[in-house]
């Protein structure tokens, strides 16, 4: 307690010479000019350190699971806190199949709906209702597709079960895959709407006059001209269903058991952190769980970068 | 811009953030302990906390002191109190020898109430189904399949038992209802005690994995041919089918509040850490446990006063005495005399430096 108000001072301290450093060359613009380019600087400053400071926590809180497991913690396949001995492959690849399986289940809507409203209803009052809905979708909280998942769309995936011989299960991986699905659709179609809205006119007229069809201007035109603008969509999208944690774990069975299949039940890295981590004790346990953290940060942070490079390009 | 020139500085204050963190024990050392400002301090167990809240209600009522009580689970109840923020823990299952040697100073177990856990499942009419403890982990453990199995039929005479799969659900979150069922399993089965053993999480070999007694009882409900445990609060509250049980005497026992206290009939040790699964009492429900109240052996540590050591002391005899009588009607198992007895006794030996806090 006694030593913050020192470590604040000092902190200020190189606040203040970084923000000499930025503003070193804009002397002689007025005052208030200055200040207000002082503030916006600060608080752009505070998101960086925040964002930093998060990764080296869970950096220093995963040494010790570091230390102890080492690189074994991504190939080991047992997961047991009572014999202290952790694995995370099993939610490394419950993590990536039913992130990947969601991408690809919501793919040809996130295309279509895009192409919709980007291409065949650009401005007018069904567009906004259509555009606002998707976008609804974006702020359901996650319990509330949990819910549903759990009360409409498992006892659907239970007679399917049935139907196929496989025991029912009706939560497990394919279920979480259906409704995150639909929880990530409003992030790919937001950008992807927008970069089939920005296709020249010009090269769409060009492709009309010589006599193609509305079909044939998009698959020839317009999807080919704004393929990494979608694919950067589907990234972003892909960042959002890595890190999903509460519907997920409603629904996807809960096993610390290696997937066998799509229908089976697993487990991802989010959802056992939500899980375990109230009433985890033991020093190698919590770091475990916390390395688990990292990994998950490090991963949705590398998609994220990856998409907006993609999308830096596309609008250069 | 100059890129390096932001980043050096940025990273060292990251660093310093990051680093913050660190001293919680340190600043809230002391400060929790004034009765009169903040009331009395506790934290721990979600499971009894229905009961603690009725009872620091009519505490506060009676001799105007404010309790608060947290419910954030034994394990970050037994932290608070390591760091000494709060003036009690509440824990479901007794601190083990290592968790006793990394706090500070000695602490005490006072146990305030019992909780039990019954076997719950989803078949056809929903039959009051009889269990022998090896058929019950050899159901949990994946060896027993299918509900029409000989060793489940051989128990249950007269039960149409259904040519299902038995589903296993367990909690996926962790939990001492999972520590006091694996514990009870871990001495029935020699096969469960060499994997997975008892915890509060574990690797099961076989089931879904659902979050919370509300979790498990859900998928329960929605699954035919399922089996789940869940508390007996719970339970009784959501008129749960619950088997019977078959206890170290050999007598078929089903969960309720009575066999639930008649569990503590048995010797107890002094310092009352003890797991009551499988239990001897003849009558006794064999998946029963004590939650407790934990405190400091000597009250007086940091600065604090005599005056907020006794009244922490004052609350607990309170619960273990006059509280007991709000437990039944909150489906709680009120303590047996054995064990009200021996946790006074406990109660007095807590200290304030030499002081006896009497």
């Amino acid at each position: 307690m006694l030593r913050l108000p020192a470590k604040s001072a000092a902190a200020f301290l190189i606040i203040q010479k970084m923000i000499q450093a930025v503003t070193f060359k804009t002397k002689g613009i007025n005052f208030r000019e200055k200040a207000f380019r002082k503030t916006l600087t600060l608080s752009a400053l505070v998101a960086v350190i925040l964002l930093l400071a998060i990764f080296i926590t869970l950096l220093l809180h995963s040494l010790p699971s570091i230390k102890a497991l080492g690189a074994g913690f991504f190939f080991n396949k047992t997961w047991d806190p009572v014999t202290d001995d952790y694995g995370a492959l099993p939610f490394l690849v419950g993590t990536l199949l039913t992130s990947f399986l969601a991408l690809l289940i919501s793919t040809p809507f996130s295309i279509a709906v895009s192409i919709f409203l980007g291409e065949y209803y650009k401005k007018g009052p069904v567009a906004g209702v259509f555009k606002n809905i998707i976008d609804l979708l974006a702020g359901i909280p996650s319990v509330i597709y949990g819910f549903w998942g759990l009360f409409v769309l498992v006892p659907v995936v239970r007679l399917l079960q049935l139907k196929l011989g496989i025991p029912p299960y009706g939560v497990g991986i394919f279920t979480s895959s259906i409704v995150l699905a639909i929880m990530i659709l409003p992030f790919s179609v937001s950008l992807s709407r927008q970069v089939i809205s920005m296709v020249p006119d010009d090269l769409k007229e060009a492709a009309y006059s010589l006599g193609a069809t509305r079909f044939e201007v998009i698959t020839k035109v317009i999807l080919p001209y704004t393929r990494s603008g979608l694919f950067a969509g589907l990234l972003l999208a892909l960042g959002r269903a890595l890190g999903e944690t509460m519907a997920v774990t409603m629904l996807i069975g809960n096993t610390h058991a290696l997937p066998t299949g799509i229908f089976s039940p697993g487990n991802t890295m989010a959802s056992v952190i939500a899980n375990e981590f109230s009433e985890a004790t033991g020093t190698v346990y919590t770091a475990a769980l916390i390395e688990m953290g990292l990994f998950l940060f490090i991963v949705a942070t590398v998609i994220n970068i990856l998409g907006k490079q993609i999308i830096k390009r596309f609008t250069v | 811009m100059n890129f390096k020139k932001i980043m050096v500085p940025l990273v060292a204050l990251s660093l310093g953030l990051a680093s913050c963190g660190g001293n919680q024990s340190e600043q809230a050392g002391g400060t929790a302990s004034d009765v009169n400002k903040d009331g009395i301090l506790g934290a721990g167990a979600t499971f009894p906390y229905p009961f603690y809240s009725k009872v620091f209600d009519v505490y506060n009522k009676e001799k105007g002191i404010k309790v608060n009580y947290q419910s954030i689970g034994s394990g970050g109840g037994i932290k608070q109190l390591q760091n000494k923020t709060v003036d009690f823990g509440a824990s479901d299952a007794p601190m083990s020898d290592e968790e006793l040697s990394k706090a500070p100073a000695p602490i005490v177990h006072i146990p305030s109430a019992l909780g039990a856990v019954i076997v719950t499942y989803n078949l056809p009419g929903n039959p009051v189904l009889k269990f022998t403890p090896e058929v019950l982990a050899n159901i949990f453990l994946g060896k027993i399949k299918k509900w029409n199995d000989q060793t489940i039929a051989a128990i249950n005479p007269g039960t149409n038992l259904p040519d299902l799969a038995i589903s296993v659900v367990h909690r996926s979150d962790g939990s001492g209802t999972t520590y006091i069922f694996s514990d009870y399993l871990s001495k029935v089965s020699a096969d469960w005690n060499t994997k997975p053993g008892k915890g509060k999480s574990l690797d099961w070999p076989v089931g879904l994995g659902a979050k919370g007694n509300e979790g498990v009882s859900g998928l329960v409900k929605q699954t035919p041919g399922s089996i789940g445990y869940v508390e007996l609060v719970y339970a009784l509250q959501n008129k749960m089918p619950a088997a019977e049980l078959q206890n170290k005497a050999g007598n078929f026992v089903a969960a309720s509040l009575a066999t639930t206290t008649a569990a503590a009939n048995m010797d107890l040790p002094a310092d009352m850490r003890v797991s009551l699964t499988n239990t001897d009492a003849p009558d006794g429900y064999p998946i029963a446990s004590f939650t407790y109240l934990l405190l400091y052996k000597n009250q007086k540590y940091d600065n604090r006063t005599e005056a907020s050591a006794k009244a922490a002391v004052d609350l607990v005899r309170y619960v273990i005495h006059e509280g007991q009588q709000y437990a039944t009607a909150l489906g709680y198992a009120p303590l047996p005399e054995a064990a009200v007895k021996k946790a006074e006794e406990i109660l007095q030996s807590v200290t304030y430096g030499d002081k006896s806090l009497q």
